[in-house]
């Protein structure tokens, strides 16, 4: 084990990945000669080359375009988009084709690809750019997402992403890069794609998250702590496909549940889990399922307004409690 | 121009300069978040270009758009309080460094997605068109890295199948973040790409504003008589990094310099002492009264309160709507719990 950034862990999973298989390769905007733009990519032109770590026009479109038709032809490309944002100009390559193609021709294409995109807001960037709209990517079969909320899954998890014959869509939190944790050193340490983790037990509440998420829900679970509360937090690690085993065991003892996640409420990956509680733990119900997430307005550029709709630690605490008071 | 003219274009470049420099201070202060895009280097073509523009005439650019801002007529006040987040920003305070217009000054934005803007402004002349403005040209600006992206062929196919009245113009500052036109682009002249599209084009230097200003004129004339669309290339130069925390890898210290020799402000001020229009001494006091503008700014964006809480649900749509979900913290709040 050794203690590693998010950052770090990341940018070790993907120079191991390389080292290990000639096939998988990277490509981006300012994935080479800058050393990608949230530096997780540094020092891999140089030590790679340009063939391997390639540097691509501002085309998002080709960008993930490309990597799909390599990747048609056995490579295993990592096609980094520089945020989830851009994602956008890239949707039709991203549903239609990558979370298609295999399907479609009856399973005959394998999309050996690693979309890698970073996500979240609270860094004032303005509405455009400072979306979590990973609940969109996980409404359509086909698409694998993956979102890590600890150091050691991010490396786990990426690594596993890329050994997948499956298009992956690696969702990172740029605010989460900083974050420390223990990170298993084994080069071919895996974490399952498409499992849920307990990542605090407790019995008195259950809180799910993923991501950003994560982190404040296991400080809202100390807080809870405090005032004797056990909670158990589960960290869902992947959107699709969807893990519910731990949630509805968990639940099953708790009675009771609140799901944290960045995005809005509407629509998101909230909406999604409670109404699977409800489908198959209804008899377990004691209070309403709670979903803390953002205020339904596109983020401002101000700091106050845009902390003012960003869920926070406090909000999941809060929540927590109401779902044991109801 | 006359003199009041010519001293008035020298004042907005030096205040455009100042202020950003400015910015840069505030911004490693922690006063301006996000992402901070100065256009120092390339002020002579927002002025050149704005000198020129007439009140019809609709403007459109990307996220590098404080000059833009200032030369479209933008108070710096309402400038530096947006960078600040204020409620008296020309946003409100919601848009940041990358938002900024004003649509009465026929300033349709600043845009944060590469190249998102370009089809907007064929629709901006469609407008026009559509509605029988027939001495309007929109004048639509852009990076180079911007016309790799396919927004930028859409665009441009789309103003010449429809023989619209855009002026396209590629700031060709020869960098999109740390990529270099040669890398990214498969013409090294952007001004080729037009030629796909069969459309007219230059390629011009953007670092002397007086000579912007001859050529766009002459261009937006063109525009005006004949219609269609032009693309314009201009050449010049960013003297700051892409953004503020820019480790600048991709070029070298000398070509920097070798260009800030060329410095837009430095062309135009040795032009008017050259020319006889106006003395170095009352260039200084100019330089002075940009300055205080400046300070002033700073001043009144510093003074100029945060938007209320309540703003946050203001303007996300034109009619009042009800909002849903107004984030856990706010509801409890208005519930009172
Ligand atoms: C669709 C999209 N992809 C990527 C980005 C990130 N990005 C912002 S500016 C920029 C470079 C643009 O370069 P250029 O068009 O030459 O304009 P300049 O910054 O030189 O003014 C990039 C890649 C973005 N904002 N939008």
């Amino acid at each position: 084990m050794t203690r590693m950034t998010m950052r770090e862990a990341i940018s070790k999973a993907l120079w191991e990945e390389m080292e290990r298989d000639e096939r998988v390769f990277i490509q981006g905007e300012e994935v080479g000669l800058w050393g990608g733009t949230y530096a997780v990519t540094k020092g891999f032109y140089d030590h790679f080359g340009e063939k391997r770590v390639r540097d691509t026009p501002i085309a998002e479109s080709a960008i993930v375009g490309s990597a799909i038709g390599a990747a048609m032809t056995g490579l295993r490309p990592v096609a980094e988009l520089m945020t989830i944002n851009f994602a956008f100009v890239a949707m039709d390559h991203i549903i239609n084709e990558a979370a298609k193609l295999h399907y479609m021709f009856g399973g005959q294409f394998k999309l050996p690809l690693v979309i890698r995109a970073v996500s979240g807001g609270g860094r004032q960037l303005g509405a455009t750019h400072s979306q979590t709209p990973d609940a969109i990517f996980a409404h359509f079969p086909g698409l694998k997402v993956v979102s890590p909320g600890t150091p050691a899954d991010a490396k786990g998890l990426l690594k596993s992403a890329i050994r997948s014959d499956d298009p992956v869509l690696f969702i990172e939190n740029a605010t989460l890069y900083q974050t420390k944790g223990e990170v298993p050193d084994d080069e071919d340490y895996l974490e399952p794609l498409g499992k849920s983790k307990v990542q605090r037990e407790g019995d008195d509440v259950t809180i799910v998250a993923y991501s950003k998420m994560v982190p404040a829900a296991l400080k809202a679970a100390d807080m809870l702590a405090g005032d004797g509360i056990n909670a158990e937090v589960i960290d869902l690690r992947s959107l699709r496909p969807l893990d519910m085993d731990p949630i509805i065991a968990s639940f099953k003892r708790t009675n009771r549940a609140v799901i944290a996640e960045e995005g809005w409420r509407s629509y998101g990956v909230g909406s999604e889990v409670s109404s699977r509680i409800y489908e198959m733990a209804f008899d377990y119900v004691d209070a309403p399922v709670k979903r803390v997430a953002q205020a339904e307005v596109p983020l401002p550029y101000n700091a106050e307004l845009e902390q003012l709709a960003l869920p926070q630690t406090e909000d999941i605490y809060h929540a927590a409690k109401e779902v044991l008071n109801g | 121009m006359d003199k009041k003219e010519s001293i008035d274009l020298y004042r907005e470049m030096v205040i455009i300069r100042r202020l950003e420099e400015r910015a840069a201070e505030l911004y490693q202060q922690g006063k301006i978040g996000g992402f901070l895009h100065l256009y120092i280097g390339q002020e002579a073509v927002s002025a050149g270009i704005s000198s020129v523009r007439q009140p019809q005439d609709r403007l459109i650019t990307a996220y590098r758009d404080h000059g833009w801002a200032i030369s479209a007529g933008i108070d710096p006040n309402a400038v530096m309080a947006e960078l600040l987040g204020k409620v008296d920003g020309c946003s409100k305070g919601k848009g940041g460094s990358m938002h900024m217009a004003d649509t009465e000054l026929n300033f349709w934005g600043g845009h944060a997605i590469v190249g998102a803007h370009i089809p907007l402004a064929a629709g901006l002349a469609l407008g026009d068109v559509y509605q029988g403005n027939d001495d309007a040209v929109t004048i639509c600006m852009f990076g180079d890295g911007s016309t790799n992206i396919g927004f930028f062929h859409e665009g441009l196919n789309l103003s010449k199948v429809w023989n619209l009245p855009v002026l396209w113009v590629c700031e060709n500052n020869q960098y999109g973040m740390g990529t270099a036109v040669d890398r990214a682009s498969a013409v090294s002249e952007i001004r080729q790409k037009a030629e796909g599209y069969g459309m007219p084009n230059e390629r011009i230097e953007g670092m002397d504003v007086m000579e912007v200003r001859k050529e766009v004129s002459r261009v937006l004339e063109k525009i005006r008589k004949e219609g269609g669309p032009y693309l314009l290339e201009i050449m010049t130069y960013r003297y700051r990094g892409h953004s503020m925390g820019d480790p600048e890898r991709y070029r070298d210290k000398d070509e920097v310099k070798k260009w800030e020799e060329e410095d837009p402000i430095g062309i135009y001020r040795k032009e008017l002492i050259a020319g006889k229009i106006a003395t170095a001494k009352e260039l200084d006091a100019v330089d002075e009264e940009a300055m205080k503008i400046v300070d002033d700014a700073e001043a009144f964006a510093k003074a100029s309160p945060n938007p209320d809480k309540s703003t946050l649900f203001e303007d996300i749509y034109v009619e009042p709507t009800p909002v849903e979900y107004r984030g856990y913290a706010l509801e409890r709040e208005s519930e009172g719990r």
